[in-house]
């Protein structure tokens, strides 16, 4: 089925990369959530993915127009604003077999739908659930979402005065398996824990730090527009951009890196050293806390602790897909009614 | 008056009424008095007389006071009555204010040191020493409020004339096997009747008399009904956050679900039931598993609806199945939590912003709420689209006699879903499109492999192929074939029923209403006014409501609203009849009586 030229690397399952692409993008140029789309459908090519088997979800949001953009072949679910978690709980619970993606915003998952993160993360719903960061609504043209760093400014001139909410340490805490952060322009990183999360069963949540290059400078914005036509092209027809106006960065584990972002912001980004120990939930809570207060984000799989069973088997499901239980597996039989009415007279 | 042993015989002078009947219990909630008033009814209820229950109870776990209604009916009637033959005042701190409100003549059956003789003369009084004859009959004090309850029914049984064995088999059923407790309750029940034996003298004002009214028949609520026939429909997903009056219909599946849905080699189950964070989620776990194939319920009561209104939108024009249980309660906002009304019917006909309108189905009776509830989940899936099954406190709570339920053979209905093969066979699929020209459209599952059928389902503008548009026309498309599927619904949904006398004067009415109903006609036919009556079962309405409302001088809407709720659907959907239809309301939160109806309807009469 593949429409790529015969030339065309294949995976394990003869797909070319391809074979996972979405619609066109049709979000700002230069957006970073179009390096996220093309990083989720290099690590799906990468790591084999049954594209028929995926399903994607998002809530409402500029990020949440993404699972379009990737994986065609896969289902997708674009529901309400916050709500995510729950259409990705329903569906992976009546088919089991998915393999759940879904796509959120930080105004989606950490304002309008916090208590539906929380919620998915501590029943350990299987979902590699990324929040594409930007600490703003991006689709209603601006605002600061809960993810804000307090002293930020708008391009208004209005001052977040509120501290953020950062969702790494609010998944640890609720016992979430496996926490990672990366950022948008640091496509090997997000790649490998990406293709990280597709092997992982239970929540994965990734938080992408994603500038949003719209709302933090118009100027930059439309400049860029011109940038992106003159560089797209060689991608074309992977039907996304794959084009950040932040220059991509390879971040040595260790070490800092300081990334200017289109507004002329520099964000500090720091990779986990190389002795940084996943699996202890003290340490990574430890080190979060440590690199905010120096103003940093620290990336790389922050925790991984695979030890909370996933809801299906919370729920001692039956191993078979709900959906394709026959008639006769689900419908007691006439003796039954029978009994039943029995005990009612 | 007050009973003693020296008038041996009480005489109300009037006929003495036979199996016909009310009797109102008033304890203190969480007492224990639910199971000693069931063991009442059951007793009755096996002596062959037909009888309902209704208990009007606080929103509070223990300590505010409670009201139960048993009505035995040798008609048949099960509605609440307005009047009370006997009274049973155990609760202290309303028995001044029962008394005043009681019906002139009654029984009333009472606590000895309260008093309450001396507060009317046209009441005839049945002091009862409790505390001595708890004190004699069991040793444990802490079991002693409990067992109280007990010796009220059998001094009702002494009174009343009811079998003590039946009593006592009704306990042994109540307390399912508990063998200490159930000897322990019939101990207390038969240490209240001995003592009423010799105590109490005999009445002529009501009685209870063999007859063979209840056989065959069960004895249920309307969410157990519910459970039942979700548990039949092989409903897999459940998403539910808890709300009275609506918990014990997921409560009671789950109870079910542990018996009878397990995989008898593995132990697992086969439905998923989640209590989720809130309604909204329970909303979004419902829809999501519909459209990914599975059967998918909800149990809420209004409050509920409110919160899941942005996600049943989306379920609507994204063309999910979903059935969405509602178990009305009286609103708005916590309003009476624990008293009935039909108060949501605008709402859920209509539920969410935008264009919506939406399947409802409305069971009257207890076999309606299993098969309905069993035929939900095919309209769902035949029609994409969230189902709302409509009942009340008042059916969903209360203990209703009921034929057992008929099993349902007719197969499921999964409606338009197509596999692997025939997507591969189809050459131009489109989620949308409308092939069949009824509205409906094929829809694909998830994870269906072979490369076809994957489509993105968005809440934002769409066209026939499931792609992103804001084009006018394909906007408009899209909500113009939805609307015929509402149209086509009609042929699907339960049509009304008639219980028709002969009349072009017409009555219209739905849910819990309809004994109530049933009754108010016979009365109103025996005073000469002779009417129709058409129970609606569902909404969109149906060819045989076009009918009726063409055909009739004047219809009476009779619901359990203040706005008429049901009348002005009825006026928006037949604006060319919209004088016809009068307004029958019951609001106050108790169930709705023949009285109020009868009384409305002449007042219109006698304009
Ligand atoms: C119930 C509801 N309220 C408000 C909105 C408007 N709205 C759309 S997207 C959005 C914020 C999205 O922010 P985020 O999740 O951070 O996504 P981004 O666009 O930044 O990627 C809001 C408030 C909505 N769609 N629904
Ligand atoms: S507004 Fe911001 S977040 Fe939205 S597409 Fe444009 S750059 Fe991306
Ligand atoms: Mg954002």
């Amino acid at each position: 089925m593949s429409t790529a030229t015969p030339s065309a690397p294949t995976n394990k399952l003869g797909m070319t990369k391809q074979d996972y692409v979405g619609s066109k993008s049709t979000l700002c140029a230069g957006c970073g959530h179009d390096s996220i789309t093309g990083q989720i459908i290099n690590a799906a090519f990468e790591s084999s993915i049954e594209g028929h088997r995926v399903a994607k979800y998002s809530g409402i949001g500029c990020s949440s127009k993404t699972p379009a953009y990737f994986l065609n072949q896969g289902w997708g679910f674009n529901s309400v604003h916050g709500r995510m978690p729950a259409i990705a709980t329903g569906a992976s619970l009546a088919n089991r077999s998915l393999i759940n993606i879904g796509v959120s915003g930080d105004g989606d998952s950490m304002s309008i739908g916090t208590g539906q993160f929380v919620h998915a993360v501590r029943r350990n719903v299987p979902m590699i659930y990324i929040i594409e960061d930007n600490g703003v609504y991006g689709l209603t043209k601006g605002q600061f979402s809960a993810t804000a760093d307090k002293g930020s400014h708008l391009k208004s001139g209005a001052v977040n005065n509120l501290p953020p909410i950062d969702p790494c340490t609010l998944a640890i805490e609720l016992g979430c398996g496996f926490v990672a952060r990366s950022f948008s322009g640091n496509p090997k990183q997000l790649n490998a824990i990406l293709k990280a999360a597709f092997a992982y069963d239970g929540t994965s949540v990734i938080d992408v730090i994603s500038p949003c290059v719209t709302f933090n400078n118009h100027d930059a914005s439309t400049r860029s527009y011109k940038h992106v036509k003159d560089h797209d092209f060689p991608l074309h027809d992977l039907g996304f951009i794959q084009y950040s106006e932040v220059e991509d960065v390879e971040i040595a584990a260790g070490e800092t890196e300081i990334v200017t972002f289109p507004d002329g912001s520099k964000v500090a980004i720091k990779a986990i050293h190389e002795g940084y120990d996943p699996t202890d939930r003290y340490t990574a809570m430890k080190a979060i806390h440590e690199s905010m207060q120096k103003g940093e984000f620290l990336t790389g799989l922050l925790y991984i602790n695979p030890q909370n069973a996933p809801l299906p088997e919370v729920l001692n499901l039956v191993d078979e897909p709900l959906v394709s239980l026959s008639e006769s597996a689900v419908k007691p039989s006439a003796e039954v009614l029978a009994a039943i009415m029995e005990t009612l007279k | 008056m007050t009973a003693t042993l020296a008038s041996p015989s009480v005489s109300g002078g009037a006929k003495t009424r036979i199996n016909d009947f009310s009797i109102q219990v008033a304890t203190v909630n969480g007492s224990g008095s639910q199971t000693a008033n069931t063991v009442l009814l059951r007793a009755i209820f096996q002596m062959g007389v037909f009888v309902s229950g209704k208990n009007l109870f606080p929103s509070n776990i223990a300590g505010l006071p409670t009201w139960f209604t048993i009505r035995a009916s040798a008609k048949g009637y099960v509605a609440r009555k307005a009047t009370n033959e006997m009274l049973i005042l155990m609760n202290p701190e309303t028995a001044k204010e029962d008394i005043a409100k009681a019906d002139a003549g009654a029984l009333v059956i009472y606590d000895e040191p309260l008093q309450l003789d001396k507060l009317r003369t046209d009441l005839t009084y049945f002091p009862v020493p409790f505390q001595k004859l708890v004190t004699a009959s069991c040793p444990e004090p802490k079991l002693h409020k409990l067992v109280k309850n007990m010796i009220y029914v059998g001094v009702a049984a002494r009174i009343l004339g009811v079998d003590m064995e039946e009593a006592k088999k009704a306990i042994a059923k109540q307390l399912k096997g508990k063998a200490k407790a159930v000897e322990l309750n019939q101990t207390a029940a038969m240490a209240g009747y001995d003592w009423a034996m010799e105590n109490l003298p005999d009445q002529d004002h009501i009685k209870v008399v063999r007859d063979n009214k209840t056989q065959g028949l069960i004895i249920v609520d309307g969410n157990e009904a519910c459970a039942l026939g979700a548990l039949f429909a092989g409903v897999t997903v459940v998403g539910w956050y808890p709300i009275t009056p609506a918990s014990s219909l997921v409560e009671t599946f789950i109870e079910y679900a542990e018996e009878y849905r397990k995989d008898p080699k593995t132990g697992k189950s086969n439905v998923a039931i989640v209590q989720m964070e809130d309604e909204l989620a329970s909303a979004g776990v419902v829809f999501a598993a519909g459209w990914a194939g599975a059967r998918s319920m909800t149990s809420t009561a209004g409050p509920g609806i409110s919160l899941m209104s942005e996600f049943i939108g989306l379920g609507y024009y994204t063309e999910c199945p979903g059935v969405f249980f509602n178990v009305q309660r009286t609103g708005p906002s916590t309003g009476l939590p624990t008293r009935t009304q039909q108060a949501d019917i605008e709402m859920c006909a209509k539920a969410s912003h935008g264009d919506t309108l939406h399947i409802n189905l409305y069971p009257g009776n207890m076999e309606e709420c299993f098969q309905f509830s069993y035929d939900a989940f095919d309209l769902a899936e035949r029609f994409q689209t969230p189902i709302f099954v409509m009942t009340d406190l008042d059916l969903g709570m209360q203990n209703w006699a009921s034929k057992p339920f008929a099993y349902p053979d007719k197969p499921y209905d999964r409606g338009k879903v197509l596999d692997q093969q025939q997507l591969a066979e189809i050459q131009d699929w489109g989620r949308y499109k409308d092939v069949d020209g009824d509205g409906i459209c094929y829809r694909s599952l998830p994870g269906t492999p072979g490369g076809k059928g994957a489509y993105f389902t968005r809440g934002s503008g769409h066209n026939d192929y499931a792609l992103y548009s804001e084009k006018p026309e394909d906007y408009v498309a899209v909500v113009d074939r939805l609307r015929k599927k509402y149209e086509t619904a009609k042929s699907y949904v339960p049509a009304p029923v008639f219980r028709n006398l002969g009349s072009d004067k017409g009555i219209l009415a739905f849910g819990s209403s309809d004994p109530a109903v049933v009754e108010a006609q016979d009365i109103l036919a025996e005073k000469g006014l002779k009417t129709d009556y058409l129970r609606l079962r569902a909404l969109p309405f149906t060819a045989e409501v076009d009918a009726y409302v063409k055909a009739k001088q004047v219809v009476y809407v009779v619901e359990q609203n203040r706005d008429g709720q049901m009348t002005n659907l009825l006026r928006e959907f037949y604006p060319e009849h919209a004088t016809k239809f009068k307004n029958v309301l019951h609001y106050d939160g108790l169930a709705i009586d023949a009285k109020c109806i009868v009384d409305q309807i002449n007042a219109f009469e006698q304009k």
